[in-house]
């Protein structure tokens, strides 16, 4: 399943990282060869096992659905590059 | 004692107690240190002088009421990846630019509670995605270590390098640092320095950057096993903040550093005797086999079949977690924003320039494992040799054994701008192949130093124990110590 110039733009893509023209080609290299690697896995005889969801034996602790914290929008946005009012700003996504 | 830098951390902290000297006086000798050292080092991006003489102040008119906590007016480096109020946090990564949370994360709130000071901020493989500190955006860390009679800088491991150059260059009394694949372990095996990554659950996760959160722990690099031990004791416990923190008491880990090992049984597992393997780390392994029964352990072969699997598994669970948590740096809602002709041509173009080369690489693999199509050939199958690994070491243990003797690294520190691993991914990842696998399964591990090859740098040798008994290898470490009986202390030229 080698990794091709189509399927670099994919990822890159779905991954919403900009890969101009001239990257392609080294990220197909560069990802061949970790896929390459990772490749062996396929030898292992894994019938019958359960794929891992937690490596410690507990379930996911719950807690009441009950709103216990918030309240502070100003200090949420505080980081933002652009804000207005406590929103933070993005370019015009609906024409 | 002339310089106040040199002493251990319990050293320290006993010579507060006693009023010998005062935390201003000992917090402003490792800033002179840093202030000195670090345009060479690099191991600092963020010194907080102010903030340290505020704390070491306090700290001070705690112990004259004697109301004083168990780090109290001891100067700590923190790891970039930590949340810290108001205080530089960035990953070491251009996409946080100007980042400064409103929050601190629960690891170094407790330590403030304890009573520790925070000197500032320390490097870091970028995201924590690297093995020599060489993909930091503030540029790699050089290690204190060199060969003998060389100038060459070489690399002080990674993830966590800034945290092991500072604690082994005498910069802070102890750092904190995390572990996805063995960012507290091999850096502390290429430095001179002990590190331990708990079991995972151990140390809350709440306020750290997150990598790949299944595999990340928190855990301290310091210059002794027992400095380790006290940092650790502070650093645990329950938090309800994080959904996989574990609600178990904390033991006082200090006090299992003189326990020794008679009686324990020791694992040494074939599988990690690799092809390849200088010499030298095979004799430093059979070396700690033979301290180890001198003090009364029995030592049994053992085998861990899947051992050969966990780096590749690793290679696509940590890039398809990673995938997911690093989605959040958009150019929304912090850090860098890099505009666009729209609000995607923002986001790709925001992150094609905010993340570096090794985090752009692994995030498009992981988005590429996770991808329709590929997740179940790639994930799913990485997740059950995950489940293989797990059961290798549940076998081992089940069956007596107390703690697995290991090398921790495959080589000693290597140069800086090592043209074999630039050219190729992999080679930089197979640092982490006797690591790797105890995160894979949970399971805490600790590297000591043991020893140091022909040309002087130091190696170091890991004890992997069984979840939640980080005692027995704080116990065990302290022997490896206490039989090699060596000096870490490098040659300073910075």
């Amino acid at each position: 399943m080698a990794i091709d110039a189509a399927t670099v733009t994919r990822i890159g893509r779905l991954a919403r990282i900009r890969v101009e023209e001239s990257e392609v080609e080294k990220y197909a290299g560069e990802l061949n060869a970790i896929l390459g690697f990772v490749e062996q896995l396929g030898e292992v005889d894994v019938s019958g096992v359960e794929p891992m969801t937690s490596v410690t034996p507990m379930q996911l602790r719950r807690r009441e659905d009950k709103v216990t914290d918030g309240f502070y929008p100003e200090k949420i946005v505080a980081n933002a590059p652009l804000t207005e009012d406590n929103f933070f700003m993005v370019p015009k996504v609906i024409e | 004692m002339n310089d106040l830098t040199k002493l251990t951390l319990a050293a320290a902290r006993k010579g507060l107690k006693q009023k010998s000297f005062s935390s201003t006086e000992l917090t402003r000798a490792y800033l002179a240190a840093i202030e000195a050292a670090n345009p060479k080092l690099n191991a600092y991006v963020a010194i907080t002088p102010e903030q340290a003489l505020e704390g070491a102040s306090l700290a001070d008119r705690r112990y004259a009421s004697g109301g004083d906590g168990p780090l109290e007016g001891i100067p700590l480096g923190i790891k970039d990846l930590f949340g810290t109020k108001g205080v530089h946090t960035q990953a070491a990564s251009h996409i946080l630019d100007g980042f400064k949370p409103e929050y601190e994360s629960t690891v170094t709130s407790q330590l403030w509670r304890d009573g520790a000071v925070m000197l500032g901020k320390l490097n870091m493989d970028e995201f924590a995605m690297g093995s020599s500190n060489e993909t930091s955006y503030y540029g790699p860390v050089v290690n204190p270590w060199r060969s003998k009679g060389s100038n060459a800088n070489l690399v002080p491991g990674g993830s966590s390098g800034g945290s092991a150059a500072a604690v082994t260059a005498w910069l802070c009394a102890a750092a904190t640092a995390t572990d996805t694949g063995g960012s507290i372990r091999q850096p502390a095996a290429f430095t001179g320095t002990v590190g331990i990554k708990p079991t995972y659950g151990r140390c809350s996760r709440w306020g750290i950057v997150a990598f790949a959160s299944s595999l990340d722990q928190a855990g301290p690099i310091a210059r002794t096993v027992e400095d380790a031990a006290i940092m650790l004791t502070s650093m645990s416990g329950f938090d309800a903040k994080d959904s996989t923190s574990v609600d178990l008491a904390v033991p006082d880990f200090a006090a299992a550093v003189e326990r020794g090992v008679k009686g324990l049984t020791i694992g040494i597992p074939k599988e990690y005797r690799m092809d390849g393997m200088p010499a030298e780390i095979e004799a430093l392994w059979q070396q700690g086999i033979a301290w180890l029964k001198a003090e009364g352990a029995t030592v049994r072969d053992i085998s861990l079949p899947h051992t050969k699997y966990a780096l590749p598994a690793y290679y696509i669970v940590a890039p398809a977690e990673a995938s997911s948590n690093l989605a959040r740096y958009d150019g929304v809602k912090y850090g860098l924003r890099v505009t666009g002709k729209d609000i995607t041509d923002m986001y790709e173009l925001t992150r094609a320039k905010g993340f570096g080369a090794e985090v752009r690489r692994r995030l498009m693999i992981g988005t590429y494992v996770l991808s329709a199509g590929y997740y179940d050939a790639y994930y799913v199958q990485a997740q059950k040799v995950r489940t293989l690994i797990k059961r290798d070491f549940e076998t081992v243990f089940n069956d007596g054994v107390d703690a697995i003797l290991t090398p921790a690294t495959p080589s000693a520190a290597f140069g800086v701008g090592d043209e074999d691993m630039k050219a190729d991914p992999v080679k930089m990842y197979l640092n982490d192949v006797f690591t790797v696998t105890v995160n894979m399964a949970g399971l805490p591990g600790i590297a000591v130093p043991a020893g140091k090859d022909a040309a002087g740098l130091p190696l170091g040798l890991q004890l992997i124990g069984k979840p939640f008994d980080e005692e027995t290898l704080f116990a065990a470490g302290r022997v490896i110590e206490r039989s090699a009986g060596i000096d870490f202390s490098p040659e300073k030229w910075w």
